[in-house]
């Protein structure tokens, strides 16, 4: 058995240490329960959904300012299409930037929903944006985003 | 876990033809998100309803690809116009394999 030599800490040193690994150990421990969606992973989990630069506008989400539980947030996503088999949306694709994974689902339209208007209800670890990118049947994308702020979150823990 | 999942389905039962309605769905299920973890530390697995079919009379007329961040107990609404009578055919994928079925049975006139 080696002897293990410890290098001299001062008095502050140690202080000093304590307070960073603290720091860390706390940061670290927040990121893991809850940012490991980023925005930029939800817009890498976009752009693998639905190909191409989505243009603000025709999309709109209704959903609630302040969230007081997570685990249920009532979301509507609505397009402005005629829903004809000439002009109607092909797929709208839902994300959200700070839950664990950036994907909350995706739906599929034909021209017989008349309607392009979806509502879910999903979960939200915490105060974040939701995207959402509606394919058109001609190819293009349209996008738009919604801050929610979340009370408490909802990912169980 | 087959034996607690009823689906609901609200819709009317008549329509003009034209018209657009809307079709509410829900079933209940625990959608078990792959995050948490039991009294043990352990990670519950995840088990999820990832899909979700809407047909009328054979034809897919909406569909939905479900991620663990959808709630539990899934909810689902979306509308249809109301071309010709017959029969919706829901079906919701669980991730063991298993499907979960609803009809709902509309006339138009």
């Amino acid at each position: 058995m080696s002897e293990t030599r410890m290098p001299a800490l001062s008095r502050r040193r140690v202080i000093v240490t304590a307070a960073q690994l603290g720091a860390a150990s706390v940061a670290s421990a927040f990121l893991a329960r809850h940012a490991a969606a980023t925005p930029e992973s939800a817009k890498e989990w976009l752009g693998k959904l639905a190909k191409g630069e989505a243009k603000a506008g025709k999309v709109s989400i209704k959903a609630p300012e302040i969230a007081e539980n997570g685990n249920n947030v009532p979301v509507t996503v609505a397009v402005e299409s005629p829903m004809t088999a000439a002009d109607y949306v092909k797929a709208v694709h839902v994300v959200a930037d700070g839950n664990p994974n950036p994907g909350v689902a995706s739906f599929f339209l034909t021209p017989a929903c008349g309607k392009a208007e979806v509502q879910t209800r999903i979960r939200m670890a915490t105060t974040q944006n939701i995207v959402a990118v509606a394919e058109m049947g001609d190819g293009s994308l349209w996008t738009a985003t919604r801050q929610v702020k979340v009370t408490i979150g909802g990912c169980g823990g | 876990m087959a034996a607690d999942v009823k689906p609901r389905i609200k819709a009317p039962a008549t329509a003009k033809k034209g018209e657009t309605f809307e079709i509410k769905t829900l079933v209940t299920h625990e959608m078990e998100s792959g995050q948490r973890k039991d009294a043990d530390g352990k990670t519950i697995p995840r088990k999820i309803i990832n899909a979700f079919h809407c047909k009328l009379n054979g034809r897919e007329v909406f569909s939905a690809k479900i991620e663990p961040a959808v709630a539990a107990n899934p909810y689902l609404s979306f509308f249809v116009r109301a071309e010709e009578s017959g029969t919706y055919e829901f079906t919701w994928v669980d991730d063991d394999g298993s499907l979960y079925k609803a009809e709902h049975k509309i006339a138009v006139s």
